[in-house]
């Protein structure tokens, strides 16, 4: 019997390894796998590479960072974000202008199409966003159909942290509203993709025709609590 | 200044002048900050399908507090609706809406805006510590008509309207008309055309407050 489901949060974060890349999925705090990062933070691996849309809120003066990201940067984990978004006032912003962290800041189409791409097995693609920017510093042009299109690489995780509404033991997944967004694309990017959801469906409870990502796609399950997301600032 | 006889349009009077040019039927992205204000100058009984590029199609307008649904966030993250007949799609699909030319028209933020299209709307400079590029590089080449809505300077008097941006662009060749506080200029093979000014600018006033030659219409 095919059970995806793990009992702990030790088991999901079983063999994450210091340098892995890991997807975190997540637009602002919808979407966002808020405990498997808990787990990760616990877990302790280090010098990691973070693929996340966003590195971060502004840091208030004198208060403590807030977020997961934002903790992990802080306790010297992180050795470089790709995201598509770094705040100056935010700690990713602070460490990135201190040396002390790389950042790959990454055009947001290009970013979930680098990592569908990964996902789908295609290891590079040219697309005209960048083109003539910052962002096609070092990358090969090409024209087509009279456009100038810059060559981007895939982005596979090591890791891919999910947060779905609903699962079963077969891994079959169903998103909330727009915590859909990275989630789909970075569970197939994912060697390991490991998924917290707080509700566990019996199989074929999700029906056929309503399965958004299929459990192909999925290796551990981890059923969590509700976590509304928190309103933006 | 010799024109005394005109009031600039402010944020919502803005968003209020480019709702009026959208038409039923059409796929809009609106962009963060005033382009985002554009949905609620729309009548709701002319049919626009906005996108936000989190992946919802279908925005509708924000809820009532009480009503608010945590997981239905627009690209700014703030909490909106959706309207019957709209979709969630994941972030690939959504810019595969964006890049693959989908969209009718994206309505965008600026910097600054040149005359041969090239827009600035992410950065100062290269080297400013925060990079926030967003979705912005991919609508601004994916949309099949791209608007920017501005102030026509910044605070201090710079021109925004110019020859050549001077920030890092987001995309080059892209603009195709730009609202401003003080009138409506189409992007052409010529340059920019005044295609409508606020009421009691003359011509030469606005050509004063801008770094590009302007034409009338």
């Amino acid at each position: 019997m095919i059970d995806k489901f793990v009992r702990s949060m030790a088991e999901a974060m079983n063999g994450i390894a210091d340098g892995a890349t890991v997807l975190i999925a997540g637009f602002g705090d919808v979407g966002s796998p808020n405990a498997l990062l808990e787990g990760l933070i616990e877990q302790g691996a280090t010098d990691l590479t973070l693929v996340v849309n966003s590195a971060g809120r502004v840091r208030k003066p004198g208060q403590p960072a807030q977020g997961a990201v934002a903790r992990l940067i802080e306790m010297g984990r992180v050795r470089r974000v790709i995201t598509s978004f770094v705040r100056a006032n935010s700690v990713a912003g602070e460490w990135v202008k201190a040396g002390r962290m790389e950042a790959e800041v990454v055009p947001q189409g290009t970013l979930a199409e680098r990592i569908r791409a990964a996902g789908a097995g295609i290891p590079a693609f040219f697309t005209p966003t960048g083109a003539d920017t910052l962002v096609s510093e070092d990358k090969e042009v090409r024209e087509y159909d009279g456009r100038r299109c810059i060559l981007e690489r895939a982005l596979p995780g090591d890791v891919a942290l999910i947060d779905a509404w609903m699962a079963d033991r077969w891994g079959n997944l169903v998103f909330r509203d727009s915590g859909r967004n990275f989630n789909p694309i970075m569970a197939m990017a994912g060697r390991l993709t490991i998924v917290q959801t707080p509700h566990v469906c019996d199989l074929g409870q999700i029906e056929a025709n309503g399965v958004v990502t299929p459990g192909i796609f999925v290796d551990r399950v981890l059923r969590v609590p509700v976590h509304e997301p928190a309103l933006p600032e | 200044m010799t024109d005394t006889g005109f009031r600039p349009l402010g944020r919502q009077g803005m968003a209020a002048r480019a709702a009026r040019d959208i038409p039923e039927g059409w796929y809009v992205n609106l962009g963060i900050g005033i382009p985002t204000l554009i949905a609620d100058h729309i009548p709701p009984e002319r049919e626009v399908v906005i996108h936000s590029e989190n992946g919802v199609l279908g925005v509708g307008p924000a809820p009532e507090t009480h009503k608010a649904n945590p997981w239905l966030v627009n690209a700014s993250t703030h909490r909106v609706s959706i309207r019957p007949g709209g979709s969630f799609v994941h972030h690939a699909d959504s810019f595969a809406m964006v890049r693959g030319g989908h969209l009718d028209l994206c309505v965008l933020g600026g910097f600054q805006v040149a005359e041969n299209g090239d827009l600035a709307n992410w950065a100062h400079s290269a080297t400013e510590a925060g990079r926030q590029i967003g979705g912005a590089m991919d609508l601004a080449v994916g949309a099949r008509r791209v608007w920017v809505v501005m102030e026509h300077t910044t605070r201090d008097g710079q021109a925004r309207i110019l020859e050549r941006c001077t920030y890092p662009l987001t995309a080059g060749h892209c603009v195709t008309r730009v609202y401003t506080s003080l009138a409506v200029l189409d992007v052409t093979p010529q340059g920019f055309v005044a295609i409508d000014m606020i009421p009691g600018l003359s011509f030469e006033a606005l050509q004063a407050q801008s770094g590009a030659r302007l034409h009338r219409a």
